[in-house]
């Protein structure tokens, strides 16, 4: 009799059920997310479409430069990811560490970009409640697209953080040898890393674009 | 039944990754120097949208491996954006219907 993979749980007939397993669940939780980032979506559109004029002025105050880079630091990281995924499934465990430490840099410098603008936003009174001061007409639209703004972009930064945080114990373990036999852990996380870049994505061209 | 199956994209050349990243970037380019047509709000919705539902696809089929992923899989990366569709579509027809937004 032909031995078990050694990553074979009990409860799958054979790795190939596994694998796919492994996927349908990642993606069945991905579809959520969809629809969690997908409705606030929905109402950003909604409100840009009711107040066109002081949601283009308020959004001209963001910077669409950094936003442009941080856009460009996140496609990175999912490159490297992907690549990580690569070198996880050829038992390559220098790569993928050093691919898993790239994507943690790229996601920690994505937050310090975005944190910076934050600072900015909040040295030009923009922030919602603290301290918005906004010249002219159009004043409680503008602050609603900076609510939008800051709700979105936090929570997807909430995303992010706990990418990164799962990637870092992910790093250790892979250190320990842990996905030696098993790489599917790996391509999981790289479904949701890939996703909260589709997020950023759709986020850029949205809020900073628009104008 | 091998008793150690490789995943599908080992021994496979990352070229495809650096090609879609390549792209991927490509896009970014041009999704900022549309901002800078001022096209309008409708016009430049609709652009930016559309090159960023552009690169979803290529981190989607490529990136996230669903290119060479089963057909169930396929369906379960279907089902949350058809229920976004839905949102989406169903939340339109409201609006539109109550006349609070002309088209």
């Amino acid at each position: 009799m032909t031995e078990a993979h050694p990553a074979l749980a009990h409860h799958f007939s054979d790795i190939e059920q596994q694998r796919e397993a492994n996927t349908l669940g990642m993606w069945a939780f991905l579809a959520t997310e969809v629809l969690f980032f997908g409705a606030l979506f929905a109402a950003y559109l909604v409100y840009r479409s009711a107040y066109p004029e002081p949601f283009a002025a308020a959004g001209s105050h963001l910077n669409k430069i950094l936003g442009a880079i941080n856009t460009a630091v996140l496609l990175t990281s999912s490159l490297t990811v992907a690549l990580a995924v690569q070198a996880a499934g050829e038992r390559n465990r220098n790569r993928l560490l050093l691919l898993m430490a790239a994507t943690v840099g790229l996601g920690i410098l994505f937050l310090g970009i975005k944190g910076f603008e934050y600072f900015q936003e909040y040295r030009e009174q923009l922030i919602p409640t603290i301290n918005f001061a906004w010249e002219g007409e159009g004043a409680p639209q503008a602050m609603l697209f900076f609510t939008f703004y800051f709700f979105m972009t936090m929570l997807h930064a909430l995303h992010m953080i706990i990418g990164i945080a799962v990637l870092l114990a992910m790093i250790f373990w892979a250190w320990r040898g842990g996905y030696e036999t098993d790489d599917m852990p790996v391509e999981r996380f790289g479904l949701y890393w890939h996703f909260v870049d589709i997020v950023w994505i759709f986020l850029f061209p949205l809020l900073y674009l628009i104008v | 039944m091998t008793t150690d199956t490789q995943p599908s994209q080992s021994h496979r050349s990352p070229r495809i990754y650096y090609i879609v990243y390549a792209a991927l970037l490509g896009l970014l380019v041009l999704t900022v120097l549309a901002s800078f047509l001022n096209l309008g709000t409708t016009w430049g919705v609709l652009i930016a949208l559309t090159i960023a539902i552009a690169k979803a696809i290529l981190v989607i089929l490529y990136f996230m491996h669903v290119r060479e992923s089963s057909r169930t899989t396929w369906l379960f990366v279907a089902a949350g954006f058809i229920w976004l569709a839905v949102l989406i579509g169903l939340m339109i027809v409201d609006y539109l219907s109550r006349g609070w937004f002309t088209v």
